[in-house]
């Protein structure tokens, strides 16, 4: 009786955060995480995350499996509260909302489809439990089955009986049925194979633009996060390290741990030496230019695989050249990459075939690259 | 390419009984098995041959397959014995019993599965087993110990200036006695049908809009009713068959059909009687079960 009127003096106020998401322009903060810390048995897992997600855009957190980005997820959509902070969406906490009373709807990494139901009575579920009649969520249920292209036949199929790719698409359409404000992603595509991975990528980037709903994704693949994502959060041991579109976070990387965190990359610790100049503890003896760095003494120098070049004879001169010996070769298709050895130091360097210099394992070869082509950071 | 084409050629000429030789008996894993195909002719469908046999006999005789007449069964429906009386209160006690441990078990399942985890709560199950091994009788006459005049029970409650309920031998009596010895055989399979529901599942209902009940109703119960529906036709079965009970805690109150078979033949020496007896409890047991099978979607519960 007592929890009954508890849930009815809540209901205005939830309504009023769904309503009030509802009317955000697109582009303006629809949620903001301030200050949300999480700890499970004393041990903090998410360590101070403030973050402000716009309405209709594609956020993806990445981060490596262990750095808390489910946690996140889970508070996000209901599932878990944070010990300390809060989240707010449209103007209004919802820190402690159950997640049938938020606007917000998760699609699961494994997917959590109803077995025993077929397709056309998952996709009503949600609608079901809100009580809308019969014939609206068969229309609906067909409207969102051609959104999601799956074809009309699939109505009474059995979600079992779908392939993966399928019960993918049953399952967005499903999340998309309760007509939430913000769709919650938790590596929807972890367990398919990479060829389908590549086409339902595409897919769901042009149904978030389709369907008009804010996307929050997440995944431990930055590669991912980059081809879909209008911009990224990078996250590492519960701490949000970086928050930026796909381009910033690529050439600007704020740390290291960023800066690898896509590919392989060559990052050198470099310190101001005693007579002002930059030198690198791989390269001794060697002058480091790099663009000026204020009053900073030391750093790490990321150099991309892809900015290094080839200093043959009649080659541009660079700002800094180092002698490699060549260790290995991998054809990745568009472009080959090359492990090379200079001292102790491992080197990659990328390079399309078309431009490849000929080099192969065994061959000396010498490498450069301009000052304004590599990256400082300061962890 | 000659001699396949002479194989099937042969196979055609052989009809059903060889392909059914070759493609099932006689491939290793046939041969394998003809020791149980021994067992359960020998042991199964060879004593129902005779149970049938007897049914159709002249009543009072020893010998089956000699003799031919509905006698028996005529004698059953045509009013002149309690014996459709005890059809009745056997199928009673056994849907109400049903009833009750699905009520009871259910909850119990789903706290065990909950408290204990998917796999430790299996296990778990194992114990309420354990009484089993303890003889069914003596554990019967343990709950007329305690519940007889002076008793435990009625003892104790004297003891502190009341006195115990005097409930032994009546059919309340028996229905708790069912319940009581056909527990675990409801408890085992509805824990295993619940620790099949994954967690996810209820998770994602409650993401998508759906009350408590809601998942409970939609989610959590249809996908636990293989195992609720399994265990309800397991205890149905026993408890149709239970005969202790009504002997042991029922006195003389009640008379249920395994009562009446049991007496047919022995005390009476009627075999062809009891006999018919049992053919139709049979027929009523599988037709029920069979009728609710079919009225609940299997399928659809199944999600197959």
């Amino acid at each position: 009786m007592v929890s009954a009127k508890l849930h009815k003096a809540k209901d205005p106020q939830e309504e009023s955060a769904a309503e009030l998401a509802r009317e955000i322009k697109p582009g303006e903060t629809i949620l903001d995480l301030v200050h949300v810390c999480r700890d499970f048995d004393k041990v903090r897992v998410i360590k101070d995350v403030s973050l402000q997600i716009r309405k209709n855009e594609f956020f993806t957190l990445v981060g490596p499996s262990g750095s808390g980005k489910t946690t996140i997820l889970k508070m996000l959509a209901g599932m878990d509260q944070p010990t300390s902070g809060d989240i707010v969406l449209g103007g209004k906490s919802i820190s402690t909302v159950p997640p049938d009373k938020r606007p917000t709807c998760m699609v699961f990494q494994f997917l959590a489809l109803f077995p025993h139901m077929s397709v056309g009575e998952n996709i009503e579920f949600p609608m079901k439990v809100k009580g809308i009649p019969g014939d609206k969520r068969c229309e609906r249920a067909y409207e969102l089955m051609q959104l999601v292209s799956l074809p009309e036949s699939y109505y009474k199929k059995n979600v079992m009986k779908c392939s993966g790719g399928e019960r993918q698409r049953v399952a967005i359409a499903r999340a998309l049925a309760y007509d939430p404000e913000i769709l919650l992603f938790d590596e929807p595509l972890s367990a398919i194979d990479a060829k389908l991975r590549k086409t339902l990528q595409k897919e769901l980037k042009e149904l978030h633009a389709r369907s008009g709903k804010t996307f929050i994704y997440i995944t431990h693949s930055l590669e991912e996060a980059m081809y879909m994502s209008d911009r990224v959060g990078v996250l590492c041991n519960g701490v949000l390290k970086q928050v930026g579109t796909p381009s910033e976070i690529y050439n600007h990387p704020v740390s290291r741990f960023v800066a690898s965190f896509i590919g392989d990359t060559n990052i050198f610790e470099v310190h101001m030496s005693s007579s002002g100049r930059w030198e690198a503890s791989d390269f001794p003896g060697m002058d480091i230019k790099l663009e000026p760095r204020g009053d900073r003494l030391e750093g790490y120098l990321v150099v991309r695989p892809e900015n290094l070049r080839v200093i043959d004879d009649g080659a541009v001169p660079a700002d800094n050249v180092i002698d490699c010996k060549v260790r290995n070769a991998y054809s990745m298709g568009s472009r080959i990459q090359y492990q090379l050895i200079s001292g102790k130091k491992e080197i990659m360097l990328e390079l399309t075939p078309r431009h490849d210099h000929g080099i192969k394992p065994g061959d000396n070869v010498r490498l450069g690259w301009n000052a304004q082509d590599a990256i400082f950071v300061d962890e | 390419m000659q001699s396949n084409l002479n194989g099937t050629l042969a196979v055609k000429k052989a009809g059903a009984f060889s392909l059914w030789l070759r493609d099932v008996l006689l491939t290793q894993g046939g041969r394998c098995a003809i020791p149980v195909y021994v067992l359960l002719i020998l042991g199964f469908v060879a004593p129902l041959i005779m149970v049938l046999a007897f049914a159709f006999a002249t009543p009072r005789t020893f010998t089956a397959f000699t003799s031919f007449t509905f006698e028996n069964f005529i004698h059953i429906f045509d009013g002149s014995t309690s014996v459709l009386m005890s059809y009745v209160w056997a199928l009673t006690f056994a849907a109400l019993a049903t009833a009750i441990l699905t009520v009871i078990c259910y909850p119990v399942a789903v706290g065990m599965v909950r408290i204990f985890g998917k796999r430790c709560s299996i296990i778990i199950s194992i114990l309420f087993v354990f009484p089993l091994f303890v003889s069914e009788n003596v554990r019967l006459y343990g709950w007329i110990l305690f519940f007889m005049k002076n008793g435990i029970l009625d003892g104790t409650l004297k003891m502190l200036g009341g006195a115990g309920p005097d409930i032994l031998y009546t059919p309340g009596m028996i229905l708790f006695g069912i319940c009581y010895t056909y527990l675990p055989y409801m408890l085992f399979p509805i824990v295993s049908g619940v620790a099949l529901v994954p967690q996810d599942l209820i998770t994602a209902a409650r993401d998508l809009g759906a009350s408590r009940f809601r998942t409970w109703r939609e989610i959590e119960l249809p996908l636990a009713m293989p195992g609720v529906l399994i265990g309800m036709l397991i205890t149905f079965v026993l408890a149709a068959g239970a005969i202790s009970e009504s002997k042991i805690l029922g006195g003389q109150s009640v008379v249920v059909i395994t009562n009446d078979i049991d007496i047919a033949l022995t005390y009476s020496q009627n075999w062809p009687q009891g006999s018919a007896m049992a053919v139709v409890l049979m027929i009523v047991i599988a037709a029920l079960t069979m009728y609710a099978f079919k009225k609940i979607d299997l399928e659809k519960i199944l999600g197959r």
